[in-house]
């Protein structure tokens, strides 16, 4: 008996553990409830809610200026994308045109945003599967990029920098100059990268074959982002339905088609150099004028539905306001990438090892602040 | 195809739905007892082929709950919204799709958890976000929370 009193061998002689809510791959507050047969994982029961802060309900109260600064704290990885999926939203109401430069900066620090919340990604996987460098040396990168983010948004986290009609201010002189530093950084550091981790025999042992998600059951399961790009499934927003103008820059989508751990993996590491490549085609081009179209003190939406969808560094956010015709949404909803990917976890976990499971959870990136909202 | 080539394949099956085309998606309206069959047409007839639900909520309308059902054909790149209004306030209840799209599972669970929905022959109806002994539904418009402070 645990301490709920719930039997920790059922009669089937499964034992049944809990990893988390506190267990550091969960890489925040995620409670999965394993049943195991030696080391077999049988089933997976995912067991959420601790750190539900109700945002959905408290954006109800709040104005459309201002319940975009909660969704930082969601996706606080991707905190620039959460903000412009919400200011996308507010402007498909409102029906407002938003500057060219304005839109440029956007897709800029949405890009760098990615390659960000890559960096960090790549850091904690190599961290989850008993790599200590490769933390030390995305860190590095990242702070780079953070650095930067900093100078022209104020913050290193939650930026709320993405306003409805543009960007909240102009960006600072500097940037520039420092975003193409950092990016002929990142880039040669990427090489170092496949180096440490992608071509290492241990990690690939780790990796490969392990936690299979097959495209049917990804576009089932509502798994977007590099989780199902890795399976074969194209679902890439910014080539769907693109937003922000980025159908004006040229980059590739980039599809796996292992749909194991090792493909998740070699997704993002690719999605790194197109992130770049877009990077770099905007840095020298952004166009001079205004960077915040004119927008009402008070914003009300016309009575409707709204949607939006992005593409996070996880996959699709979407962002479904009903509106009543007041200044504060009747309600909001977000279709969030995380809670869709999590759902397929005990799909892919189901008959792998419990290590595994770490490998498994560690390329599917998951966010719990996302995931309870 | 277009909006109306939708409406007039989805009416010759299911002459009763109404339709809305006044948001960004066409909207199919239905009655909750036809609504699993027209969700099993969506996701399987090859005209159709809604093979991926990209969100899945409800609304609170004080006089009644709409759910709303967001879908995308990948093959077709169409978009529709199916809602269906459950009148019952006290016991709204809709059946399942969670067997049609995996990703209802969740999804479902949360709509039962924050609004109180049931599901019919969902295969776990629990809570998902808040605690099993929690009182009411917090994303009802009634719901009052004593502890809540406004600011």
């Amino acid at each position: 008996m645990n301490l709920l009193g719930e039997p920790e061998v059922t009669e089937e002689g499964e034992f049944v553990i809990n990893i988390g809510p506190q267990h550091p791959s969960t890489h925040g507050v995620l409670h999965l409830k394993v049943w195991l047969d030696g080391e077999t994982i049988k089933k997976v029961q995912p067991h959420l809610g601790y750190i539900h802060r109700s945002i959905e309900k408290m954006s109800e109260s709040l104005s459309y200026r201002n319940f975009i600064y909660v969704t930082s704290r969601m996706d606080y990885i991707s905190a620039h994308i959460n903000n412009q999926a919400c200011a996308l939203t507010v402007e498909k109401g409102l029906q407002v045109e938003v500057p060219a430069r304005a839109q440029v900066i956007r897709l800029l620090l949405a890009e760098l945003t990615r390659l960000g919340s890559h960096l960090l990604w790549w850091g904690c996987t190599g961290l989850d599967l008993g790599a200590v460098t490769p933390f030390f040396y995305a860190f590095r990168e990242r702070e780079a990029i953070l650095d930067v983010l900093e100078e022209t948004c104020g913050a290193r986290l939650t930026q709320n920098f993405m306003v409805p009609g543009g960007i909240m201010y102009d960006i600072h002189p500097n940037f520039q100059k420092r975003v193409k530093d950092v990016m002929v950084q990142v880039k040669s550091k990427l090489k170092e990268y496949d180096e440490l981790l992608s071509g290492n025999v241990i990690f690939q042992g780790r990796v490969k074959g392990v936690g299979y998600l097959s495209p049917e059951d990804a576009i089932s399961y509502g798994v977007t982002g590099p989780a199902a790009r890795a399976s074969g499934v194209s679902c890439d927003v910014r080539k769907w339905f693109p937003y922000d103008g980025y159908d004006k820059v040229q980059f590739e989508e980039v599809l796996d088609t292992g749909g194991d751990s090792y493909a998740r993996y070699m997704v993002r590491m690719r999605e790194m150099q197109q992130s770049i490549h877009i990077i770099e085609q905007l840095i020298d081009n952004i166009p001079e004028g205004e960077f915040q179209a004119k927008t009402k003190m008070v914003i009300k939406l016309p009575k409707g539905e709204f949607y939006q969808r992005v593409e996070t560094a996880r996959g699709e956010l979407g962002v479904f306001i009903v509106s009543d015709g007041g200044s504060s949404p009747y309600r909001i909803k977000y279709r969030s990438p995380n809670f869709s990917n999590l759902c397929a976890l005990s799909k892919m976990a189901t008959g792998a090892k419990i290590g595994d499971l770490i490998a498994i959870m560690a390329t599917l990136d998951l966010i719990i602040p996302d995931i309870d909202r | 195809m277009t909006n109306e080539e939708i409406k007039q394949s989805v009416s010759a099956i299911f002459p009763a739905v109404t339709y809305d085309e006044t948001g960004e998606f066409l909207t199919i309206l239905v009655e909750p007892a036809e609504f699993r069959s027209l969700m099993k047409a969506l996701r399987s007839n090859a005209e159709f082929k809604f093979d991926f639900m990209f969100c899945l909520t409800c609304i609170d309308w004080k006089t009644h709950f709409m759910m709303v059902y967001h879908l995308l054909s990948r093959t077709h790149r169409h978009n529709i919204v199916v809602k269906s209004k459950l009148s019952d306030i006290k016991n709204p209840e809709i059946d399942t799709v969670c067997d049609i799209w995996e990703t209802a599972n969740f999804h479902e669970r949360e709509v039962y958890d924050l609004f109180g929905v049931k599901f019919k022959n969902h295969p776990d109806m629990r809570r998902l976000l808040l605690d099993e002994d929690w009182d009411g539904h917090p994303l009802r418009k009634n719901y009052v929370d004593e502890n809540m402070i406004s600011l």
